[in-house]
């Protein structure tokens, strides 16, 4: 036999419990702030100290918007009180613009990955869900190169101005039904980088998105939620302030 | 400082250019008539064997600003060329035919500023593209409002791709900006006349984001999240790079368990980044068992910094002054163990990979780079020491007090695909060995300080996992960013890419491009 193929055996079984169970190991994400009750006093600090206004108050309660959170973590080093946060991954949201999706897919989907100017962490990110810890291929997930192969369209990035054409040609090459994932806070808000002549405020500005995967970046797990989601496999969860939050367990 | 440079310049080129030389900075300030610059630069970098790092052009409230930098060998400092013009005047001589690894430089300077460099062979159409923006567009002049409309452009329709090449039968392949499974967007002219590859031109910036142009304006803190966030894979590199210009501009010194703590998380980045491009190499050969043993590695040690600092890419540790977060000993200690045994996986994978003949055969004598062409191109990184380039910031020009610990530059001769595989493994192996230094001498105390911004200007560097990095910024008296200029490793290494590729075969051309471990989001700024 091939030292390749003993190789292969001896490293054994690493993937991941997720999607069946809860994945349990350390530094599989970085988690999000969550909306809580605060003091005034403790709630103003993070406010201020929020670079992309994160942070609400209302009626007495911290408001989180997590789809311009950059993982910067001011409001937890950088004050006192720190914000409330939860290590959770399960990040796949319904799109505003498209609520209650009906199922469009059953097993087998194929992925077409499009980078609209990301930060190569995204992608790095998206290119995990391909090694042994996540491997993809089990749940019946692939990527393919070219769009009319395509069910899906997973956009990373801020939707750069260069980027805005090809990513509509590759949209409309896809054929229907199709849906499309947004992955990282740069595809939902531009991020750092919006607004400016040279990005638009995320890729909601340039497509119809239908799940949303906050993040900077969303942890390869929080993709894969995402994916699930648009593939009618998972429910959405609510992540937007004032409602009940998210948790990380299994189906 | 190469001893007596100051004399040197004063003796070659009296009457033509001014020299100051500041010991503290070790730093040469040349300045220079503009009918002698580009032969004052060659003779920098030809005759004086200084390397080109940058090319900073500032606007100035009557005039233009050009500052060409350079940087010498262990031992030898720094050398900044100075020239200057009226504003009406735009028009500067190109120093490409003796600096070529300023050709970049140039093109870009020209694209922002709508400065013209005379004698240069090939400007325009580069970041912004030509198919896409009307002439007479210049995004970094102070005049450009960042925040204007998006679809402010005009495109012109008869953009059509360049052809080198006029052999008959000769026919150019677009490839890209969407290519393959999950790769960055980049746009690659590949001219052939069949089987080999006899031209390559990659037309990068479909990500441009202008961070350079939107930090303008901002405070240093909030500039500091562009720095880390352009090219998240290398992400702690950046931030450090833009940390260390803003501390130098404002006089600002840092605890020692700060500095202690940049390094041990700038090589757990390196070891980290290093993993993952020994991944894309494998995966490129299509050696499957290997690619998913790399990718292993990879989430491994993405896994140890997500543990260890809250982010897999280690965002929100640094902050002008120092660190953020205090990382305790105990945490480092066992993040290091950890990485310790990644490292004895990853040195076992090498050795397979040794034996692999099929492995081997898709790598060797395969995306050559000569020794001269490295150093005339300024290469950078692994890229640059595969082709016998040793040069490394750490060691000639160290920061963050990379002097105090020992460690090799491992650089091979052959300028192949494998040679950059094994410098890549090498330097997994000193990126340990310096973490273990690192943990061992970690000083006690505070990791942040605080400092009052002033006026001024800095460069700051780093050796990034790819290569050098150089962050030049500019700071008002209340510490807001005037000015801020980066010169990431793969701009240099993008630059110089198309010789690898050029009279090699079609087929090994994804081998090539994961052998020079290229970033977009960090050319594309
Ligand atoms: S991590 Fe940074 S961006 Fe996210 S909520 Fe906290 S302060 Fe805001």
């Amino acid at each position: 036999m091939s030292p390749w193929v003993i190789k292969g055996i001896r490293t054994g079984i690493k993937t991941s419990a997720y999607p069946r169970n809860a994945e349990t190991a350390a530094g599989v994400t970085p988690g999000l702030p969550v909306s809580s009750q605060m003091d005034t006093g403790a709630a103003r600090a993070l406010v201020d100290i929020c670079p992309t206004q994160v942070f609400t108050i209302i009626n007495g309660r911290v408001n989180v918007d997590v789809d311009r959170c950059i993982h910067c973590y001011r409001c937890v080093r950088g004050v006192e009180q720190p914000a409330r946060w939860d290590s959770t991954y399960e990040w796949g949201v319904e799109s505003n613009q498209k609520k209650n999706l009906l199922p469009a897919f059953r097993k087998s989907i194929n992925i077409c990955v499009v980078d609209a100017g990301d930060c190569g962490s995204c992608l790095n990110e998206v290119r995990q869900l391909s090694s042994p810890y996540y491997n993809i291929h089990r749940l019946g997930f692939f990527i393919t190169p070219t769009p009319r192969h395509a069910d899906v369209l997973l956009v990373v990035g801020p939707g750069t101005d260069h980027m805005s054409l090809a990513l509509q040609k590759i949209y409309n090459a896809i054929p229907t039904p199709k849906r499309v994932v947004a992955a990282g806070v740069c595809a939902l808000s531009g991020g750092v980088f919006a607004e400016s002549f040279t990005c638009s405020e995320g890729v909601t500005d340039i497509l119809p998105v239908d799940v949303e995967v906050p993040g900077n970046p969303p942890p390869p797990l929080a993709i894969l939620h995402g994916l699930l989601v648009a593939a009618g496999r998972k429910p959405p969860v609510d992540l937007q302030p004032g409602s009940s939050q998210a948790n990380a367990t299994g189906e | 400082m190469e001893l007596g440079l100051k004399e040197q310049v004063k003796e070659r080129w009296a009457g033509h250019a001014k020299c100051r030389y500041d010991d503290r900075s070790d730093l040469c300030e040349i300045t220079c008539a503009r009918a002698s610059l580009a032969e004052l630069c060659g003779w920098l970098f030809i005759d004086k064997d200084f390397n080109f790092a940058n090319l900073i052009v500032e606007e100035m409230p009557a005039a233009w600003r050009l500052r060409y930098i350079f940087y010498g060998g262990a031992g030898s400092g720094w050398v900044h060329v100075l020239a200057s013009a009226l504003c009406s005047e735009e028009t500067f001589p190109s120093i490409v035919k003796f600096v070529h690894a300023a050709d970049w430089h140039e093109r870009e300077a020209e694209d922002m500023f709508g400065l013209t460099f005379e004698g240069h062979p090939r400007l325009g159409d580069f970041i912004l593209h030509d198919d896409a923006w009307q002439e007479n567009v210049d995004p970094m002049r102070h005049h450009f409002d960042p925040q204007m409309a998006i679809r402010y452009r005009k495109p012109a329709a008869d953009w059509r791709p360049r052809r080198i090449v006029q052999e008959s039968g000769a026919f150019v392949m677009p490839v890209g900006p969407k290519y393959s499974g999950v790769t960055e967007s980049v746009h690659f002219l590949l001219e052939t006349v069949g089987e080999d590859v006899i031209r390559f031109m990659p037309r990068l910036f479909y990500k441009w984001r202008a961070i350079e142009k939107i930090a303008e304006g901002k405070p240093a803190d909030e500039v500091l999240l562009l720095a880390e966030r352009f090219a998240a894979t290398t992400a702690f590199a950046h931030g450090l790079a833009f940390c260390q210009a803003v501390e130098t501009a404002c006089a600002a010194d840092i605890p020692p368990r700060a500095a202690g703590l940049r390094v041990f998380l700038a090589e757990l980045e390196r070891l980290r980044q290093h993993a993952g491009a020994i991944q894309e190499i494998c995966e490129s050969t299509a050696l499957a068992v290997a690619a998913s043993e790399a990718g292993i590695f990879e989430e491994d040690l993405l896994r140890i910094s997500g543990e260890l600092t809250g982010h897999r890419y280690l965002f929100g540790m640094l902050a002008p002054g120092g660190l953020l977060l205090d990382l305790p000993d105990n945490d480092c200690r066992q993040a290091l163990n950890k990485s310790q045994a990644v490292l004895k996986q990853l040195d076992n994978l090498e050795t397979e990979l040794r034996v692999s003949s099929s492995f081997l055969d898709r790598l060797e004598e395969v995306g050559y780079v000569q020794q001269q062409v490295a150093a005339a191109y300024g290469l950078l990184g692994p890229v640059a020491r595969a082709s016998a380039v040793a040069h490394d910031l750490r060691r000639e020009q160290p920061y963050s007090g990379y002097s105090q610990f020992r460690f090799e530059v491992p650089s091979e001769q052959e300028g192949d695909g494998y040679a950059r595989l094994r410098v890549l493994f090498s330097e997994c192996r000193q990126s340990v060995h310096i973490m273990e230094q690192t943990v061992a001498a970690m000083p006690g105390g505070g990791v942040l300080e605080s400092f009052k911004p002033r006026e001024g200007a800095a460069l700051g560097w780093v050796e990034a996992p790819r290569g050098a990095a150089f962050h030049w910024v500019r700071l008002d008296e209340r510490g807001f960013v005037t000015r801020y200029h980066v010169a990431p490793p793969s701009f240099a290494n993008w630059h110089g890419f198309h010789v690898a590729v050029e009279n090699f075969a079609f087929q090994d051309f994804p081998i090539m491009l994961a052998t020079f471990d290229l970033s977009v989001a960090e050319n594309d700024r």
